[in-house]
């Protein structure tokens, strides 16, 4: 049926991008949604990769060129440690030609981690940091997938909103929440706390950053989950209809707030610190509305960048110290030592595996030639257990690791991580809150873990808590 | 050897004898300045040893490559005299000089 192409490409596109200028956002995506449902029934879309889930093997029991790490089961399994460590020792840069989502590059351990990450010369973020591409029709731009010096004109339009005069004023906002959902967290009786506690929080946060209705912060979550969930992209379980659907939703919210601020803003109200907001007040990105790949681009990233990595470490955490008990004991007699662990709950659980590189020339790396144009996965997962560069056993979760800040999951180099101080900010208010409540946090189950090569995340985490003996019970 | 002062953003100052040859922040780390996390170990990929050099004394500090031009670029409170102190090596001609650190590092 590939007749069909020249038929309906010269149709439908130079009419979609016209379109672009004067239609809304969220009827351009209804209409590209109707144009990669026409290519499928023309059976001119890209095939999607199905993934069912069945069990992985021992990684002893395969061949180096059979290891697949894109496997979207593996972290979900508890394979993860022992495939990464197989290739740290074996072969740290290791390629695998025959992926769902094509051949690449696996990059393992922490200093050739560093290296790539930090070499933008010689590998591009671009066109996008997941091992497999954007959902057809749908590809957003974002300065997280793009290089200097673009990227950086884009980034430092937006990264006042991070700026300490902003955290600042967020802190006691903050805190004023999270006390407010411990306070109402049952006790003694068990309960989800991916819902309850780390779900809720960041929606809140979320909700401030970008002064989104509060009554609906909801959907803020769930557009991050669906955004970073695309099969293609990087394994998850978000079905196309569900995906564009999401998108398009998100759009027309995402383009009546920032309208609404532009008539704030032209009433002569004094503009607020919200991330709109300080867009709007920019020059190079007032206009963004008008450029919809990269208005969407830029909301995306940010919703999902302070949302899933941010709510799997407030997840993770506890999971952690329930794992290494003596640690929350070590914790309790030295609460002090509490921006110490949230470092060391952020590299412990690592909540994005990886990001992806593509080589702009050839490049040697531990004895491999990769060549340019080849995909390249920089893995903080599995840097970041990487015993040639930590002294005491990566593998342990330590409340007063030495050097703890050392780790690899902001990543490193011009497009280290833009939350990281919010993010880090969140999870102290959060444990000196929970400190100040609760004895113990005991996990009652197996945690539900999340679909994804990319995101290493909890859907869900039953646990009971256990008040101080001399707070009276709510 | 080169006497350096360190003042963080709270005024509180810090007054250090730092090695010819060694950069800036591990001299700061060595002496445990707080305020510089260099979270990347000086490898100019992480922007957490932020300094802002004193009036006069950029000049001695010696030239910012593009890197470090990029790093800086990407913190909220940059200044005229920003600079990334595992960039900056010590030497005698710095003796005296005063830098301050910024509220947070990025
Ligand atoms: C524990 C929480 C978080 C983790 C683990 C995390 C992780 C990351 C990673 C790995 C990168 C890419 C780094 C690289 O390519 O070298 C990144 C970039 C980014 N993150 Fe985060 N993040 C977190 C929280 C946040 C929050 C709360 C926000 C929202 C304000 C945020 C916004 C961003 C943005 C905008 C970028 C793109 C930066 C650029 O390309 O210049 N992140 N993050
Ligand atoms: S220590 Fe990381 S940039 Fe200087």
């Amino acid at each position: 049926m590939n007749r069909l192409r020249p038929l309906l490409e010269p149709v439908i596109r130079p009419a979609l991008d016209k379109a672009a200028a004067i239609v809304p956002i969220h009827w351009q995506i209804k209409g590209a949604h109707t144009f990669q449902s026409l290519k499928k029934r023309a059976g001119m879309d890209r095939a999607i990769p199905v993934f069912r889930e069945t069990p992985l093997p021992d990684v002893s029991t395969l061949k180096l060129s059979e290891i697949d790490v894109s496997n979207p089961f593996l972290y979900r399994q508890g394979l993860w440690q022992s495939y990464f460590k197989r290739l740290r020792d074996e072969c740290p840069v290791h390629y695998q030609a025959n992926s769902p989502f094509g051949p690449f590059w696996s990059v393992t351990r922490f200093e050739d981690i560093m290296f790539v990450d930090t070499r933008h010369d010689l590998f591009s973020a671009e066109p996008i940091i997941s091992i497999g591409p954007q959902p057809e029709g749908l590809e957003i731009e974002t300065f997280i997938a793009m290089d200097p010096p673009k990227h950086d004109v884009q980034r430092q339009a937006v990264q006042g909103v991070v700026a300490p005069k902003n955290l600042a004023q967020m802190e006691s906002l903050i805190r004023q929440r999270t006390a407010d959902v411990l306070d109402h967290l049952p006790e003694n009786e068990p309960f989800d706390w991916v819902q309850r506690v780390s779900i809720e929080l960041t929606s809140r946060m979320l909700a401030t950053l970008f002064d989104f209705p509060f009554e609906q912060r909801h959907k803020l979550a769930y557009w991050s989950d669906v955004a970073a969930g695309a099969p293609e992209s990087t394994g998850g379980s978000a079905n196309t209809h569900e995906f564009f659907t999401a998108a398009a939703d998100m759009a027309q919210h995402m383009s009546w707030l920032w309208r609404e601020k532009e008539a704030r803003l032209a009433a002569g109200e004094a503009p607020g610190f919200d991330l709109i907001s300080l867009l709007l007040a920019n020059e190079d990105t007032r206009d963004m509305i008008k450029r919809p790949m990269e208005f969407m681009g830029n909301m995306v990233l940010l919703i999902v960048g302070g949302n899933d990595t941010t709510r799997n470490s407030m997840t993770g955490g506890v999971l952690a110290l329930h794992q290494f008990p003596d640690e929350f004991d070590k914790l309790r007699q030295k609460p002090e030592l509490i921006p110490n662990m949230v470092s060391e709950i952020i590299r412990w659980q690592t909540p994005l595996a990886y990001m992806r590189r593509v080589a702009k020339e050839d490049v040697t790396l531990q004895g491999q030639t990769i060549k340019k144009g080849d995909k390249v996965v920089m893995w903080y997962a599995s840097g970041n257990r990487d015993e040639r560069a930590f002294d005491q056993d990566p593998d342990q979760f330590i409340v007063d690791r030495k050097n703890a800040r050392k780790h690899l999951s902001f990543g490193f180099g011009v497009h280290r991580c833009m939350g990281n101080r919010l993010a880090e900010m969140q999870l102290r208010i959060l444990w000196e809150e929970i400190l100040k409540r609760f004895d113990r946090i005991e996990v009652l189950d197996e945690p539900g873990y999340v679909q994804s090569n990319f995101v290493r995340g909890y859907t869900k985490m039953t646990v009971k808590l256990t008040p101080h003996h001399d707070r009276p019970s709510s | 050897m080169g006497r350096i002062t360190f003042i963080e953003h709270n005024g509180r100052e810090h007054v250090i004898e730092a090695e010819t040859g060694q950069s800036l922040m591990q001299a700061a780390v060595d002496n445990n300045i707080p305020g510089i996390d260099a979270d990347c170990g000086g490898a100019c990929a992480c922007g957490t040893c932020h300094v802002i050099v004193e009036n006069g004394w950029l000049k001695a500090t010696g030239d910012i490559n593009a890197d470090e031009q990029g790093m800086l670029g990407l913190t909220p409170e940059k200044a005229e005299t920003s600079r990334l102190s595992c960039q900056i090596i010590v030497s005698d001609a710095l003796d005296g000089m005063v830098v301050r650190l910024p509220e947070f590092q990025m």
